[in-house]
């Protein structure tokens, strides 16, 4: 029979209350080392929503992992976030595409081993080879999703047909109502299309970013404001933007979804593409984990969920996430071109060259070009 | 010597608060203007580069006169507008209506202000509230989001409530007798207002107008969200030479004006403030 334990016997325990206390203990520890083992936490550096349950969920669920994201916006802001943490903070690095080689060059991530991966599935030859992803025969990165920036608009606003042309952006229906998204390197790269650079679109001399320069402050009269992601999303959702610079499907996708009367195209002059690859962050004790997700994000699956990310859409990579995505969503894969046959079919539009993939500058700094953002921004 | 060392007793906590999380901060940022960036990360060193840098752009002044302009018209617009509400709570409402008014005042600081700030998109948005309403009357619509007076309304949003209190806690703090005084002398309400009353609320009155201007000055959130950054105020300025190139030493740069010049402002404010007590 027990009896409650006097405080007295919880002050100065008997030999009998410590064996007890002892089993009682040594009972328990399987569970407490389940409960401990329940979850590894997988720290994850990435654009807004790479984190989020839509996303992750599944893997989290069916691996018994965690991930704790860290959110950046723009690939010199991830840079400087991993260039401030110790070596291993990272387990996981969601990068654009164009800045994985300063990733691989400040020694900030891992060796991949190529067949992990599966190359032979990929929808373009230059999604296995990406730029700046190898060095040499060694891996560093590899792509996950990609999409296009072009002219976004307001359908009630300007026409479709006016749409096939940066020049909309200087149209007087749209004056004060041209929104840019806050970050040079996009807005100035289309900038840098409709001036014709399509051949260099990062690679100007001197004349040419003068150029660049003086068409970009002459749109100035038509800005309405520079905007953040939700600021963005909220400005054209309103109808206080009409156009918007420096963005494309993947924010105007989301609010079409909700029914809101924009689109995004790519212009006769052409579009960037904007790339995210996955990397291994250095001295990552959890490596493998990282690697089986980076698979499943590769699997079809995975690339369905990307392409129906709730932050913002991308298109698939691979054959089997296109294949798998028109079967299971074929209205998403629709309104992405994602079809067999569809004339503004993304791949098409690289394959017939009126895709650059996004870049940073050649010839001048990102420097440079930030404080000409910000004498444009004052003008 | 017990009683000097009791008294530093009491005073410890403050003198190393203000030593580990201001004094020190501040030393760092100002050697941190002269740091450089080498890709990414910032290296030690010694150069006057990011000084030079911008203080000889365009941009940084053109902010920099901005945003003194529009946080000195903020202050003076929540000054004024908080005033004849100040004065009907310091001499009209009874004691309980004071209390219940100060509370109410308060309530808006239980909200994010960013939450508020979001609010005003419906309210300043073309297809919003203020428009639908001139629009019965066949005006509008007017653009007010993206704009300067967008980041005004912000700013007042943060700093109408505390300039109010602060107006408030002022002039009913004023000697009742002298403006007794003042009328039994036969003094006119209004001369009764601006001899009497303002002198004697002065030092309330400049402080409120100067946590207002504080606040809007070095305020990022209103600019940004209300003005759209168009054009940008020295925090936005901050953010952009942050967020390209991680140029964390050109940002110090702009945050030592900053300080220097609400330094400077508010020193001339309290100076000006308690000038004439000083004189008597």
């Amino acid at each position: 029979m027990m009896f409650p334990k006097s405080p007295k016997s919880l002050i100065k325990p008997s030999r009998r209350d410590v064996l007890a206390y002892g089993a009682a203990g040594a009972l328990s520890a399987p569970f407490v080392n389940r409960a401990w083992a329940q979850t590894t936490e997988l720290n994850m550096l990435a654009w807004y929503g790479h984190g989020e349950p839509d996303i992750v969920g599944a893997f989290e669920e069916a691996n018994n992992v965690k991930f704790v994201p860290k959110y950046y916006a723009g690939g010199d802001n991830m840079l400087a976030l991993i260039a401030q943490s110790p070596p291993g903070t990272y387990d996981v690095i969601l990068s654009d595409a164009e800045f994985v080689q300063q990733l691989n060059a400040a020694g900030y991530i891992e060796p991949l081993d190529a067949g992990d991966y599966p190359f032979d599935d990929m929808l373009h030859p230059d999604f296995a080879k990406f730029p700046g992803h190898w060095d040499g025969d060694t891996l560093f990165s590899v792509m996950v999703r990609f999409g296009h920036l072009g002219v976004s608009y307001n359908t009630t606003a300007i026409s479709a047909e006016d749409a096939m042309s940066y020049k909309c952006f200087w149209n007087e229906a749209v004056t004060g109502k041209v929104g840019h998204f806050d970050w040079h390197l996009p807005s100035l790269g289309m900038i840098s299309l409709y001036n014709g650079n399509a051949a260099g679109l990062w690679d100007l001399d001197d004349a040419a970013w003068s150029a660049v320069q003086e068409t970009t402050m002459s749109l100035r009269p038509q800005v309405g404001g520079y905007f953040d992601y939700g600021g963005t999303f909220n400005s054209l959702k309103n109808g206080e933007m009409l156009a918007m610079c420096g963005i494309g499907d993947w924010i105007t996708g989301v609010l079409e979804k909700d029914g809101a009367p924009v689109a995004s195209v790519i212009p006769e002059e052409g579009g960037i593409q904007w790339t995210e690859s996955y990397c291994i962050g250095k001295g990552s004790a959890k490596a493998d984990i990282v690697k089986t997700f980076m698979q499943y994000m590769l699997s079809p699956e995975g690339q369905v969920k990307s392409a129906q990310m709730a932050a913002y859409p991308g298109n698939c990579i691979t054959k089997g996430g296109r294949a798998l995505l028109n079967e299971v969503d074929g209205a998403e894969a629709a309104r992405t071109h994602q079809v067999e046959g569809d004339p503004m079919n993304p791949i098409t539009l690289i394959e017939t060259g009126r895709i650059h993939y996004r870049d940073i500058p050649k010839n001048q700094t990102l420097e440079d070009w930030n404080d000409f953002w910000s004498e444009y921004k004052n003008a | 010597m017990t009683k000097r060392l009791y008294a530093l007793t009491f005073r410890l906590p403050l003198i190393l608060w203000s030593a580990l999380f201001f004094i020190g901060p501040l030393i760092f940022l100002a050697a941190m203007s002269f740091f450089l960036v080498k890709n990414y990360r910032m290296v030690e060193a010694f150069e006057t580069v990011n000084w030079v840098r911008m203080f000889s752009r365009g941009f940084f002044w053109d902010a920099y006169w901005r945003t003194l302009g529009l946080a000195a018209l903020a202050s003076a617009l929540a000054s004024l507008i908080a005033f004849p509400a100040a004065y009907a709570l310091a001499f009209r409402a009874s004691d309980t209506q004071r209390r219940l008014a100060i509370a109410f005042l308060i309530i808006p600081f239980f909200t994010s202000y960013l939450v508020r700030v979001f609010s005003w998109f419906v309210i300043l948005a073309e297809a919003g509230v203020i428009n639908a309403m001139l629009g019965t009357i066949g005006l509008g619509p007017y653009t007010m989001l993206n704009t300067a007076f967008g980041t005004v309304v912000g700013w007042l949003t943060l700093t109408l409530p505390l300039v109010l209190i602060l107006q408030t806690l002022a002039l009913a703090s004023v000697d009742r007798n002298l403006i007794e005084a003042a009328q039994n002398l036969g003094c006119p309400p209004l001369r009764t207002l601006l001899s009497v009353i303002l002198p004697a609320a002065k030092t309330g009155l400049i402080v409120a107008a100067l946590i207002a201007f504080i606040l809007s000055f070095g305020d990022f959130v209103s600019p940004y969200y209300l003005g759209g950054s168009k054009p940008p105020t020295l925090p936005i300025l901050i953010i952009d030479t942050t967020k390209s190139g991680q140029q964390w030493p050109r940002a110090a740069v702009v945050a030592i004006v900053m300080m220097a010049t609400l330094i400077t402002i508010a020193f001339a404010a309290v100076t000006a403030a308690y000038a004439k007590r000083a004189s008597r």
